[in-house]
C-alpha cells in the first residue's frame, strides 16, 4: 500500500468553512490571451529582478524580460510576444510597490525555447545542470511565498537532506489549483518529484494531501502503482488549517520539529509545492520558464467559480470578466485564500508566479467587526499551531513594547491568522505582529 | 481609476469563526438556567426577586458608567447580566434589596468600570460584589433560613437553621448527622440552607457540562480547583474522621460548585494557557480547604477565588505553552 495516514497530531489550528465545493469540480481552463500584460519584477521573494528590456523594444514569448538580481532572486520571462509599452511602478498585491514591464501582446506564436538541453533524456543531465536549469526557468514557490527554488533546492553541504515532501495539502479554503493539477497532470507531478529527487540525491518522496480530497488520494496512490513507482508514498492528513504550513507538515508526517528560526533542511527535510514541482517539471523536461500558472477564481461573488490557467502579469480584472463578472454585493477582492492572502483596493492588480487564489468574497462569508479588549478566553493559545500565546502579544504590540514581543517569540508567528479566526473580541492579532515584526525587522542586530 | 469601485482593505484573516464576546456570554446565562431554576424551586419568590434586582441593576449601572465616563455602551455584550446572576446567586434569600443593589454597585463600577471595563477588571466583579457585601453585612450575608418560611417574614430570625459548613464551624458533634448518606443527598440536590444558587449541585454541574460542550470553560479549572478539594479532604478525613468532614462533604457543600464551574473560571480574571489554568484551580482549592479548615470563615470559596484572581498575571509569565521548534524553556 501507498497511502500512509500522518502520525502526529499538530497543536492548534481551526477549521474554517472550506467551501472548496465553489470551484473543485471545475475543470482548469485557459484565459485567451489578455491585450495587455502588466508584468512584475516582484515576483518572487528577495531582490526584485532588474529588467534587461526596455519600452518599444519587441520581445518574443519565453524571453527573458527581467534577470535575477542576486542570489535570492529569479529570472522573469515574457509570458507572450508583443511589445514593451512601458516601464512603470506599480502596486503589488500585498500593496507595495513594485516595477511594472507592461507588455501589449499580439498573437503571433514566434516563441523560442533555449534549445540548450537534451530534454527527452532528462535523466543523463546532472544535478547541477537540472538545478541550473531550474534557476534559468525562473521557477519560485508557488504556495505564496516565492522562495527562489533552485535556492531552496541547494541546502548547505552540511545539511543532508532525506525526505521530500510535495505539499498538496492545499488548507487555505476555497483554493482548488493544487487539487485540480493533482487531478488532472499527476505525469507532471509526479515526474517532477523524480526530478527533485535526482537532484537531492534523496529516495522517499511523500506527497501530503488532507484527507478531504480522496479523489486526489486515490488517483495519484494509483498512478504510482501502475507506475511500480515505490519511492513515492501518499502521505493523508487530517483536514484542518494550517495544515499545508510547511514546519507543521512536517511534523505531522515526520515528528520532527524544524527549530525555532531554522530551516527544514536542518531536521533533513525539504517541502515543495504541488505547483512548483510541476513548473519544475515544465522546465526540465518541456525547456518552459515560469510563465503561467492555475489560479482559483472562486468566492460567492464571482459568475462562475473556475480554475483557470492565466499568463502572469494578467490583471485580476481579466479573470473576472473571464469568469462570467463580479456580483454586485461583493465587498473584498484576496489575492490568495482568505486566511493569509491579501486584499485588494481595486482589480487592477495583476498575478504573479504565486497568486493561488482571486477570491471575490461577499458580506456573509467576511468578517467586518470592531474589535473589543481582550477577554482572556485563551481560544488564541489554543489554536496557534506555532504556541505562541498571541492574547499576550497583541497587548505587548499594542503598547508598541516590540521588545517584550520579541522576547514572547513573534518572530515565529508564521501569520497563519488562525489566532484572530478564533477570537471572539475580533482583535486584529495578526495585524499587531505584522506591524511589531515589521518593526523587528527593521531594527539592526544586535 | 477614480470612479472605479474600492473594495474593503484589511490584513489577514478575511474570515472569521463567528465566535463572539456576546455568544460566549449567552452560552453562560444559558447554563445558569438550570441553577436559577433551582433556586426558584427551594428558596421561592425571594430567589426571583433578589436575582432581577440584581441584574437590573448591575445592567443599569453599567450603563450608567459607561456613559458617564463617555464609553461605548456595553450592555450588549451581556456580562453584566452574569454579574448580576452570579451575584445574586452568591446572596442568601433574605438578603435586603437594598443591600443587593449596593453590591451591584460595587461589582460593576468599582470592580469592573473602573479598571476599564469588561477585559481589564482583575477580579471576579461578581465576587468583588459577594465579598463586598460579606464583609459590611456581615449578619444579612449569614442568612439563616429555613426554606418555605418566606412569607411570614416576623419568623425567619425564630425559625432559622444554619448552613451545613456553618455547622461545621460551630460545632464537631454534628460531624455524623453532617456526613450521613442522606444528608449528602440533600446537599447534592440543593434542599439545604445558603446561598440561592450555590446550594444545587445537580443544577451547577448540569450547568458546568453544558459549558464544556459549548467550549465556552475547558475542564482544566472546575477539575483541578475540586479534585484538589476532593484529595485534601480525603486525606483529613482518613486522618480523623471524627474531626473532619467526609470528602463528599466538603465537595457538594458551600459554594465550591458555583465557584469551580462559575466563578473560578471566569476568563477575565483566570489564566490563559491550561498549564495556568491548573495552577489556578489546585490553588483555588488548597485555600479554600484551608480557610475551612483552620479560618475564621466557614467558607472560602471567595476568598480563595479572589485571592487566586490576584495570581492571575503572575501564573500567566510562568506558565506558556512550549513555543513550537524552541527546546526546553520557552
Amino acid at each position: 500500500m501507498n497511502i500512509l495516514k500522518a502520525k502526529f497530531k499538530i497543536h492548534g489550528g481551526v477549521h474554517p468553512k472550506y467551501r472548496k465545493e465553489l470551484a473543485r469540480d471545475e475543470e482548469t481552463k485557459r484565459l485567451p490571451l489578455p491585450d495587455i500584460l502588466r508584468i512584475s519584477t516582484t515576483q518572487h521573494l528577495g531582490a526584485p529582478s532588474k529588467p534587461v528590456v526596455k519600452k518599444g523594444d519587441y520581445v518574443k514569448k519565453y524571453q527573458l524580460l527581467a534577470e535575477a538580481a542576486g542570489f535570492i532572486s529569479a529570472p522573469v520571462h515574457s509570458p507572450a510576444s508583443g511589445t514593451i509599452k512601458d516601464i512603470v511602478t506599480g502596486t503589488g498585491a500585498s500593496g507595495a510597490p513594485v516595477t511594472e514591464i507592461i507588455l501589449e501582446t499580439n498573437n503571433t506564436s514566434d516563441a523560442e525555447l533555449t534549445g540548450v538541453y537534451p530534454t527527452d533524456e532528462w535523466q543523463k543531465l546532472s544535478p547541477e545542470t537540472i538545478l541550473n536549469r531550474i534557476r534559468e526557468a525562473g521557477v519560485v514557490g508557488a504556495g505564496g511565498a516565492g522562495f527562489p527554488t533552485y535556492v531552496k533546492l541547494s541546502p548547505p553541504p552540511d545539511k543532508k537532506i532525506e525526505t521530500l515532501i510535495i505539499n498538496g495539502a492545499e488548507c487555505e479554503p476555497y483554493l482548488t489549483a493544487d487539487y485540480r493539477l493533482m487531478l488532472e497532470h499527476p505525469e507532471c507531478l509526479i515526474a517532477g518529484i523524480q526530478i527533485i529527487c535526482k537532484v537531492l540525491n534523496v529516495t522517499e518522496a511523500y506527497i501530503a494531501i488532507e484527507d478531504n480530497k480522496p479523489e486526489a488520494i486515490e488517483l495519484l496512490s494509483k498512478y504510482l502503482e501502475d507506475k511500480k513507482i515505490e519511492n513515492i508514498k501518499v502521505s493523508t492528513l487530517p483536514t484542518y488549517y494550517p495544515q499545508g504550513a510547511e514546519k507543521q507538515q512536517i511534523y505531522s508526517i515526520t515528528g520532527r520539529e524544524v527549530p525555532s528560526g531554522g530551516l527544514p533542511a536542518d531536521v533533513g527535510v525539504l517541502v515543495e509545492n504541488t505547483g512548483t514541482t510541476v513548473a519544475i517539471y515544465n522546465a526540465v523536461i518541456k525547456d518552459l520558464p515560469f510563465i503561467e500558472r492555475t489560479t482559483t477564481v472562486s468566492g460567492y461573488g464571482i459568475e462562475t467559480p473556475s480554475n483557470v490557467i492565466a499568463p502572469i502579469g494578467t490583471p485580476y480584472q481579466e479573470l473576472i470578466d473571464f469568469c462570467g463578472g463580479a456580483k454586485d454585493d461583493v465587498k473584498k477582492i484576496i489575492s490568495g485564500g482568505p486566511m493569509m492572502g491579501f486584499a485588494q483596493a481595486t482589480a487592477e492588480t495583476t498575478t504573479t508566479k504565486t497568486t493561488s487564489g482571486l477570491l471575490l468574497l461577499t458580506a456573509k462569508e467576511i468578517s467586518q467587526f470592531e474589535s473589543s479588549p481582550c477577554i482572556s478566553c485563551g481560544r488564541c493559545i489554543a489554536a496557534c499551531p506555532m504556541n505562541l500565546m498571541p492574547a499576550e502579544l497583541s497587548q505587548f504590540c499594542e503598547a508598541e513594547d516590540f521588545e517584550s514581543a520579541a522576547a514572547n517569540r513573534v518572530m515565529d508567528c508564521m501569520e497563519c491568522g488562525c489566532c484572530a479566526f478564533s477570537c471572539p473580541a475580533h482583535r486584529p492579532l495578526v495585524q499587531h505582529f505584522r506591524t511589531a515584526k515589521a518593526f523587528l525587522r527593521a531594527q539592526p542586530k544586535k | 481609476m477614480s470612479e472605479e469601485q474600492l473594495y474593503s482593505v484589511s490584513s489577514s484573516p478575511h474570515v472569521h469563526s463567528g465566535a463572539s464576546i456576546h455568544g460566549i456570554m449567552r452560552d453562560v446565562v444559558i447554563a445558569m438556567v438550570p441553577t436559577f431554576i433551582a433556586a426558584i424551586i427551594f428558596f421561592g419568590l425571594n430567589a426571583l426577586i433578589l436575582t432581577a434586582t440584581c441584574v437590573i441593576s448591575c445592567v443599569f449601572f453599567e450603563y450608567l458608567s459607561r456613559r458617564i465616563m463617555k464609553r461605548n455602551n456595553t450592555i450588549n455584550d451581556l456580562s453584566a447580566v452574569i454579574t448580576g446572576v452570579l451575584l445574586a446567586f452568591n446572596l442568601p434569600p433574605t438578603f435586603p434589596i437594598w443591600m443587593a443593589v449596593v453590591g451591584s454597585f460595587v461589582a460593576i463600577v468599582i470592580a469592573k468600570q473602573l479598571f476599564g471595563g469588561l477585559g481589564y477588571n482583575p477580579f471576579n466583579p461578581a465576587l468583588a460584589g459577594r465579598l463586598f457585601l460579606f464583609l459590611s453585612f456581615a449578619f444579612a450575608m449569614s442568612g439563616d433560613w429555613t426554606p418555605w418560611s418566606y412569607i411570614n417574614t416576623e419568623n425567619i430570625v425564630a425559625t432559622t437553621s444554619a448552613t451545613p459548613l456553618g455547622m461545621l464551624q460551630e460545632s464537631t458533634g454534628s460531624i455524623a448527622f453532617l456526613s450521613n448518606n442522606s444528608n449528602i443527598m440533600n446537599m447534592f440536590l440543593g434542599k439545604v440552607n445558603g446561598c440561592i444558587g450555590e446550594v444545587s449541585a445537580l443544577a451547577l454541574i448540569l450547568g458546568g457540562l453544558y459549558l464544556l460542550w459549548r467550549k465556552v470553560i475547558t475542564w482544566h479549572i472546575p477539575v483541578a480547583y475540586i479534585g484538589t478539594v476532593a484529595v485534601f479532604a480525603t486525606i483529613l478525613y482518613m486522618i480523623d474522621p471524627s474531626t473532619n468532614a467526609s470528602p463528599l462533604f466538603h465537595l457538594f457543600s458551600g459554594g465550591l460548585m458555583l465557584g469551580a464551574i462559575f466563578m473560578a473560571t471566569d476568563m477575565v480574571t483566570s489564566p490563559t494557557d491550561r498549564s495556568g489554568m491548573l495552577v489556578f484551580g489546585i490553588g483555588c482549592g488548597l485555600l479554600t480547604m484551608i480557610i475551612r479548615k483552620w479560618g475564621a470563615y466557614p467558607e472560602g470559596v471567595s476568598f480563595s477565588i479572589f485571592i487566586m484572581n490576584a495570581t492571575t498575571p503572575l501564573i500567566n509569565r510562568v506558565c506558556k505553552p512550549r513555543v513550537f521548534g524552541v527546546k526546553g524553556k520557552a
